[in-house]
């Protein structure tokens, strides 16, 4: 009883101080950071004045109709139902228009698909339901995932000001730079979109869509998933984070140097404590949209973890499934998503969580060993 | 236009059957259109009232009412549902019903097939809605049911749902053949083809429509069905198919499949709109010529629906010119209708009320549409609630406005009485306020960057959905209203004579209200 | 216009609900046996379903046929009532061909677009850094994900089996054509006879089909399972030649109701919408020779 007391009076003062940090009746597009999304603000611009101003003039005319050719005002129906000078002339000026609309629409478009000269490539791949970036160039990459907790979304806490809009990792680049993007997809169509870039291209499993960007400003860019996607595409956004050259040449360097310590981390030995504890982080980020994070699932789809039989029994079948996923399930193979050491800390915090008490720990070395035992000779 | 000389409307010498069976094994094409009607409306406040779940889990940001894959088996069957369940049979419906009546035959040419054709109706959506309650629940990839989503990666019921759609294509089929024959053959004597009342013509065109798109749908589903149960790879890069392939193929049967939703709505506007300004309509070849058109021209712009999948440049800008195209023979008859109305008589009654409201925002959903049509604006519009605030302007107003205009100017036909019409106004200022409340904001927050098919958002996006939300219940409570209308005018009300609107024409006001159960069983001779 | 006589309009019928039920039952019992078959469930429940609905289906079938055949012999139908016939006919065919134009359609999409992509070509060209030593070919042998769909050994040339069917077809059109020339002077002897020569040469082709089908499957490795070659080989000369089958059923109640004695030189339509579906038939799969064994 205090516990829902508390949790609703919770919920009326988050809900009340929401709308008023947010108060944001914005009815319009904005003209973004880029080029392009100045260009295509212009032609949304340019197309909503056009259509008003043809909704003004026949709807006037339509309303005129409708107050003053009444037949409670005694007004006497005409009988004139054919003119073609007419007929020709309200055919031939909306072409007019469409072909003056036409020129820079065709133009803006043919310079969103001119993909050449780009000083930087970046692949973008999207997965159910995160984003990954490679940083072609410079060979390192990481995955982008959703940090807003479980709590705000079910309404326990208060919502912050970047509710669903913020991520562990967003995708660093530099301003003024040419970026290609290539984007793809692990598994349904996902659909990359940044409204501030004027960039939205489709993730397709097994195909590579290229579009570009060339940012203005520096600044942290907010966008969404824009296809459905499954059950959390409303869970999966984009923050893009624009930064100098230089600030940007530091950064890429501090990865590589990152990269490189994460590969010395597979060496290290481990604690069971270590593992259960990184474990943990990985687990929400990664396992709990779909078991949940007390582990206990969502049957059918999603299966319980707490005294499964995979989390509790051999530790090589566990492996097995997280490494390579299930097929014809939801289960994904995390073994390309996740680093050795992660999967280890993962695997280990869920046979030690909720009640699973095998003791057992894997470890970094014990994922590479059951890759080696089991890649193809 | 359709001056009679003579009408025969002496019966066959037996009337409708009792009970059940009438329903049951009915060949007559009133009935049948009743029926048509009356599943439409069923499956409306089905289709509706999965809306007001999604509303009301959008009412306020955060996951309160539902799951998120409830959610998407939500969006999903209520599009499904509209679609093929309510819009597209409520027109058979008015076909049925209209055109032998319109065109002075006494029955449809195969009434046997008829009565197949709606039967095969209730039947394809208690598999449809079954899948509810199936194991891992029903579709839940959205009404366009994009491939790898719906085939590896759909819920089991999948496969359900893709017989399911079979059966409705059947029926389509059917019931275009239907509808061709019927108005190439069964035309009274002296009735031409460019004698012929707009809402048959717009409904032959449909039936065309339908008989060249259904099939499509039909194939992409099976291809499917064969992805998913036989190992195929139509879909699937790995072995060698495309999953954009799947949206090519859909988008060919729905881009026309909108024009099927709206072109008979067209028509029953371009009846009502005459009858209450009092004169003739304006510019009757051209909108014969503009309807054709249109037609023609939704063979050819489908992926503008596809503008992000990476269409190569040379697709997108022709895909993009032709669909601007739409907007001129689209042009031609908004403004036939306000010809038609100026320097008239005009007065307001439900119908009228619904079918100006039918132009002007169907206008405004003409509008987002040329916006949408600009491929490098669309990048920004794409999936987001923009979209989802057209599609509605195009499909509320556009044809269930036309539904309820035309349901309102042919009761008293139908029943043999007059409707409420202070109740039916209420009706309409109710759903007009209702519809832009809840429609309208959403062009904002799509402008804003709100896509669509999420359960929950960003915190900007609040207030405009609480507004919509709030609007979407308005515009659902009231269409109960409709049905107690509906239901007081068939069991009452001041009886209506044969020509209850002054200034309708057509054959269907020179029989009595309620039109006898056959009529022209001896064609009358137009002149 | 033409003079208007009265046009028939039936009484109450039971068949269009009883062929409800029937289409109803079977589908759902398909669908149920694919699901739980899929499940590792037993199927026994769908099998009986789907066996009940298409007993149902085959009752409605004869007793709806039947009934109309009884109607068109009394007299009821008007010359109105045969456009009408021809219409629904002819519509139902062009339904027909737009169903096979979407399976032709995605075989010319795969060809022009999809595959060159996943080999480096055209405008998403990049997406072949996916797709390590995919090279795109047609017939494609070898798939992007060779351990996934398995490609297929070796394809079906057009000059065997294939030119033998294609010509198998192309006389039974002809030979079709005949008979019909046969009815309508009168003929019923001749009829018979070519009418008879038709479907043994439809049966011939799908004997030679199976056999093709077989070769297929157990020398050349190509199946349904082997990548978008075989996706597409199978789909379209599988749907085609069901609808051979179906055509041959037709034909075969025309030659049964020949030797009943119904038709006469001026009626005849079933024959007529009949002969239709065989040219049809026989149309699609000119397409497909070009288009799938030959190209």
């Amino acid at each position: 009883m205090c516990v829902w007391a508390r949790r609703t009076v919770a919920l009326l003062v988050g809900l009340v101080t929401a709308m008023d940090a947010s108060a944001d009746w914005t009815v319009n597009l904005r003209p973004g950071a880029t080029g392009i999304s100045h260009d295509i603000f212009g032609l949304h611009m340019a197309i909503l004045w056009i259509c008003v101003a043809i909704g003004v003039v026949v709807f006037g005319v339509m309303f005129y109709a409708i107050v003053a050719h009444r037949k409670s005002r005694g007004h006497k129906p005409a009988r004139f139902h054919e003119n073609t000078t007419v007929e020709v002339l309200w055919t031939l000026i909306p072409s007019i228009i469409l072909v003056i609309m036409v020129v820079p629409a065709t133009a803006t478009l043919m310079d969103i698909y001119d993909t050449s000269g780009a000083d930087l490539d970046i692949r973008i791949t999207g997965y159910q339901w995160k984003w990954r970036y490679q940083y072609v160039d410079d060979d390192f990459g990481y995955f982008s995932n959703l940090v807003t907790p479980q709590d705000q979304i079910h309404n326990r806490q208060t919502k912050n000001e970047h509710y669903l809009l913020e991520v562990d990792n967003p995708l660093v680049l530099p301003v003024g730079r040419k970026i290609r993007f290539l984007v793809t997809s692990n598994d349904v169509i996902h659909s990359w979109w940044v409204p501030d870039l004027g960039v939205k291209k489709d993730a397709i499993p097994g195909y590579i869509n290229e579009t570009w960007t060339r940012i203005d400003k520096p600044g942290l860019y907010r966008g969404q998933c824009a296809e459905l996607c499954g059950k959390n595409h409303g869970f999966m956004p984009v923050v893009v984070k624009a930064v100098p050259a230089p600030e940007y040449a530091a950064w890429v360097s501090d990865q590589k140097a990152a990269a490189e310590q994460e590969r010395l981390l597979t060496e290290k030995d481990w604690t069971l404590e270590e593992l259960v504890a990184r474990g943990e982080q990985v687990y929400q980020t990664t396992c709990a949209a779909c078991h949940q994070p007390d582990g206990s699932g969502a049957p059918p789809a999603f299966p319980a973890l707490n005294g499964s039989p995979v989390a509790t029994g051999d530790a090589n079948g566990h492996i097995e499934v997280v490494l390579n996923g299930r097929q014809g399930t939801a289960m994904q193979a995390f073994g390309k998503q996740l680093s050795e050491v992660d999967l280890a800390a993962v695997i280990t915090y869920e046979r030690n969580a909720w009640g699973n008490h095998t003791g057992d720990k894997v470890t970094p070395q014990d994922i590479v060993a059951y890759r080696k035992q089991h890649s193809s000779p | 236009m359709s001056t009679v000389a003579q009408s025969h409307t002496e019966g066959y010498g037996h009337g409708p059957a009792r009970g059940i069976t009438r329903w049951l094994l009915t060949t007559n094409h009133k009935d049948i259109g009743t029926m048509y009607l009356v599943f439409s409306f069923t499956m409306f406040l089905l289709g509706g009232s999965m809306a007001m779940v999604i509303r009301a889990e959008l009412f306020q940001p955060g996951l309160q009412i539902v799951q998120p894959e409830f959610f998407n088996q939500m969006t999903t069957m209520h599009g499904l549902i509209m679609v093929f369940g309510a819009v597209m049979p409520a027109f058979v419906g008015l076909a049925n019903w209209m055109i032998p009546l319109m065109i002075g035959a006494p029955d449809m040419a195969l009434p046997r097939m008829n009565n197949w054709s709606f039967w095969l109706l209730p039947c394809a959506f208690l598999i449809l809605v079954s899948t509810l309650f199936m194991e891992g629940g029903a579709p839940n990839f959205g009404w366009t049911f994009y491939a790898p989503l719906s085939t590896t990666y759909g819920p089991p019921s999948t496969t359900f749902f893709i017989f399911a759609i079979h059966i409705m294509g059947i029926s389509s089929i059917m019931g275009a053949i239907n509808v061709i024959a019927t108005i190439l053959n069964l035309r009274a004597p002296g009735m031409t083809l460019m004698k012929m009342p707009l809402f048959v013509w717009t409904w032959l065109i449909t039936a065309f429509l339908l008989l060249a798109v259904m099939p499509v749908l039909a194939g992409v589903v099976t291809m499917m069905l064969m992805d998913i149960n036989f190992g195929t790879s139509f879909f699937d890069a790995s072995g060698g198919g495309d999953p954009v392939l799947f949206q090519h193929v859909f988008w060919f049967f729905g881009h026309p499949e909108v024009y099927i939703m709206i072109l008979p709505a067209f028509g029953a506007v371009s009846h009502i709109i005459p009858a209450f300004s009092r004169k003739p309509l304006f510019g009757y070849h051209s909108m014969v010529y503009a309807v054709v058109a249109i037609a023609l021209l939704s063979f050819i712009v489908w992926a503008h629906h596809m503008f992000t999948v990476g269409v190569p440049l040379t697709g997108q800008i022709f895909f993009m010119y032709a669909t601007m195209l739409i907007a001129v023979p689209t042009g031609v008859k908004v403004f036939n209708w306000v010809a038609t109305m100026f320097r008239g008589s005009l007065t307001f009654e439900a119908p009228m009320l619904f079918a100006v409201a039918f132009v002007i925002l169907f206008s405004i959903g003409g509008f987002s549409g040329l916006m949408l049509a600009i491929a490098p604006s669309d990048f920004q519009y794409h999936d987001t609630y923009f979209v989802v605030a057209h599609f509605h302007y195009v499909l509320v107003p556009g044809a269930i406005f036309g539904i309820f205009a035309s349901a309102y100017f042919w009761l008293p036909k139908w029943t043999g009485h007059m409707y409420d019409e202070v109740l039916a106004k209420t009706h309409f200022w109710l759903s007009f306020i209702g519809m832009n409340m809840a429609f309208f904001p959403m062009h904002f927050l799509g402008l804003a960057g709100m896509p669509r098919r999420i359960p929950d958002y960003a915190l900007q996006f609040a207030d405009f959905n609480r507004v919509s939300s709030i609007g979407a219940f308005t515009f659902g409570a009231t269409q109960l209203l409709f049905l107690f209308i509906v239901i007081k005018c068939v069991r009452g009300g001041a009886p209506a004579p044969a020509k209850p609107w002054e200034g309708a024409e057509g054959l269907e006001w020179t029989v009595p209200s309620p039109a006898p159960y056959h009529t022209f069983s001896t064609p009358p001779e137009v002149r | 216009m033409a003079v208007h006589q009265t046009y028939y309009v039936p009484a109450q019928s039971k068949w269009p609900i009883i062929a409800t039920v029937g289409l109803g039952l079977t589908l759902f019992g398909v669908a149920s046996i694919l699901v739980q078959g899929r499940q590792g469930n037993s199927t026994t429940v769908p099998w009986a379903v789907f066996f009940a609905g298409a007993l149902i289906m085959a009752y409605m079938l004869f007793g709806w046929f039947g009934n109309v055949i009884r109607e068109g012999r009394a007299g009821l139908y008007s010359p109105q009532m045969d456009r009408t016939f021809r219409w629904g006919m002819s519509w139902f065919i062009f339904s027909e061909v737009m169903f096979f134009a979407a399976f032709f359609g995605a075989l010319f999409y795969v060809r022009t677009f999809a595959v060159p992509w996943l080999g480096g070509e055209g405008d998403r060209g990049s997406s072949a850094m996916l797709w390590d030593g995919f090279r795109a070919t047609w017939p494609l042998l070898e798939n992007p994900d060779p351990a996934r769909y398995p490609g297929p050994r070796e394809v079906i040339g057009p000059w065997g089996l294939p030119l033998v069917n294609t010509l198998l077809l192309v006389s039974s059109s002809v030979t079709v054509t005949i008979a019909h020339h046969a009815l309508k002077s009168g003929h019923r002897g001749r009829v018979k006879a070519w009418l008879g020569a038709t479907i043994l040469l439809g049966l011939g082709f799908i004997t030679l089909q199976a056999f093709e089908y077989h070769h297929a499957y157990t020398e050349l490795d190509l199946t349904l399972h082997s990548g978008i070659y075989g996706t597409t080989f199978f789909m379209l000369t599988g749907f085609h030649g069901a609808h051979v089958t179906l055509g041959s059923l037709m034909l075969i109640i025309m030659l049964v109701r020949v030797f009943r004695g119904h038709f006469t030189t001026e009626h005849h339509f079933a024959f007529e919408a009949a002969s239709w579906y065989w040219h049809f038939v026989d149309v699609v799969w000119l397409g497909l020779f070009v288009f799938v064994y030959i190209l």
